[in-house]
């Protein structure tokens, strides 16, 4: 069984054995098929028309899809390989181990962005930017510098809190948890994130920074520590709703999975800490 | 590819578009008479060495139907922005807000805003063409 585990305490095989695999996605061109998806999907939705992969109740369900549909192509090239989350309320400077040249690698330079260290630096000829919105093929940060702050754990336990999964009119201006870790309202959890990691990350084309799945890996746990703590509260809306993803409904682009069979991630995978326990104590 | 032909096809009605309430972009416009020639939320600046043009949409309203799903067409409800030329894939939030493809999880407050935010970003890189890989796979 997959064990989901937060990147800080990886060792420094399981740090190589994970950006070696990522490098072999790239390598064979898997990789960027999945940020052709992902920037597909950023420019189809919208908040008056169809919307699945943002931006509307299926966020969680769809991010949890692609992602194990990804953490799977990793597992083809190195079975142990499971996709690590980055807890960026823990772990929330650019001197963070996560941001080591043994790992991601850091921030851009000053002058065009550009990741100077690690596996993923341009220079090191294995991780082009291929599928881009502008000319650039090398990868960029400017950690910190487009938001000062990553969220905080006391504004994460405050969505954590909203018992109302989604509300219509179930897009960007919705009421309810999804909304507000998805960060277009409120505090801002999720797009803030893109946002202080800047480069890439901040496009339509984010997956091309390997923290993306880092990040979603997080958020996507953040969901299972809600259903913990609210296990009364369903996935909304139930059916018949136009242009959004009800629970039963199957999900673009797989068509065959619905947000029905994304609820219980235990199916696929688990933490290393599981959050039913933790979070039940604390209601 | 479909681009190009969309992008000719944006030229040809340049000349018919109407004036829509684009919140924020109008102060160029505003400064001239009601027979200006550009209508009210048109942008042609030049910021930090680049040239930024905005037309507003083209009939039918701000949320108007968006592309439908994979690749992103431009839709008839949105404004077009060009950085020297090349089309920014741009889309308004419910609450009026904007963002575009290359600033996508951050919002402004209108299309001239995020157009220079665009530029900001890119440090002199030219756009490329809207979902370069064809969309999904």
């Amino acid at each position: 069984m997959t064990v989901r585990k937060n990147q800080a305490g990886l060792t420094a095989e399981e740090k190589r054995a994970f950006t070696n695999a990522v490098i072999e996605l790239k390598r064979t061109g898997v990789y960027d098929r999945f940020v052709t998806t992902h920037n597909g999907f950023i420019m189809g939705d919208t908040d008056s028309g169809e919307r699945v992969g943002h931006r509307s109740p299926s966020f969680l369900p769809w991010h949890r899809r692609f992602l194990i549909e990804f953490e799977g192509e990793l597992q083809k090239v190195d079975p142990k390989v499971a996709l690590p989350y980055w807890d960026w309320t823990a772990d929330r400077t650019p001197r963070a181990s996560i941001w080591s040249p043994d790992f991601l690698g850091g921030t851009g330079r000053a002058r065009d962005g550009q990741v100077m260290d690690g596996p993923f630096a341009y220079a090191g000829g294995k991780f082009p930017v291929n599928v881009r919105v502008d000319g650039r093929a090398y990868l960029r940060r400017s950690l910190g510098s487009g938001v000062a702050e990553l969220p905080t754990k006391a504004e994460v336990d405050a969505v954590l809190n909203m018992p109302v999964y989604d509300t219509a009119p179930w897009n960007s201006s919705s009421n309810g948890f999804r909304n507000h870790l998805e960060g277009w309202r409120g505090a801002n959890l999720h797009n803030r994130v893109h946002v202080w990691v800047g480069g890439q990350m901040a496009t339509g084309a984010s997956p091309n920074d390997p923290v993306f799945w880092m990040h979603h890996a997080y958020v996507d746990k953040l969901w299972a520590e809600w259903q913990a703590r609210h296990p009364q509260s369903p996935y909304l809306p139930a059916a018949g709703t136009a242009n959004v993803v009800d629970l039963n409904d199957t999900m673009r682009p797989w068509n065959d999975v619905t947000p029905a069979d994304m609820l219980d991630h235990r199916k696929f995978y688990t933490f290393d800490t599981e959050p039913a326990a933790a979070a039940a104590s604390q209601r | 590819m479909n681009t190009i032909t969309r992008r000719q096809a944006l030229g040809t009605t340049a000349g018919a578009l109407t004036a829509l309430g684009i919140a924020g972009a109008t102060a160029h416009a505003a400064a001239t008479d009601s027979r200006a020639t550009q209508p009210v939320g048109t942008v042609d600046e030049v910021y930090q060495g680049r040239r930024i043009q905005i037309t507003p949409a083209g009939g039918g309203h701000h949320n108007g139907h968006h592309g439908g799903g994979h690749g992103g067409g431009h839709s008839a409800g949105l404004p077009t922005v060009l950085i020297d030329g090349r089309e920014l894939h741009v889309m308004r939030n419910a609450d009026g807000t904007w963002i575009s493809v290359v600033n996508h999880y951050e919002t402004f407050t209108d299309p001239r805003t995020l157009a220079r935010a665009a530029v900001r970003e890119l440090q002199g890189a030219v756009l490329a063409p809207f979902a370069p890989m064809g969309g999904p796979a």
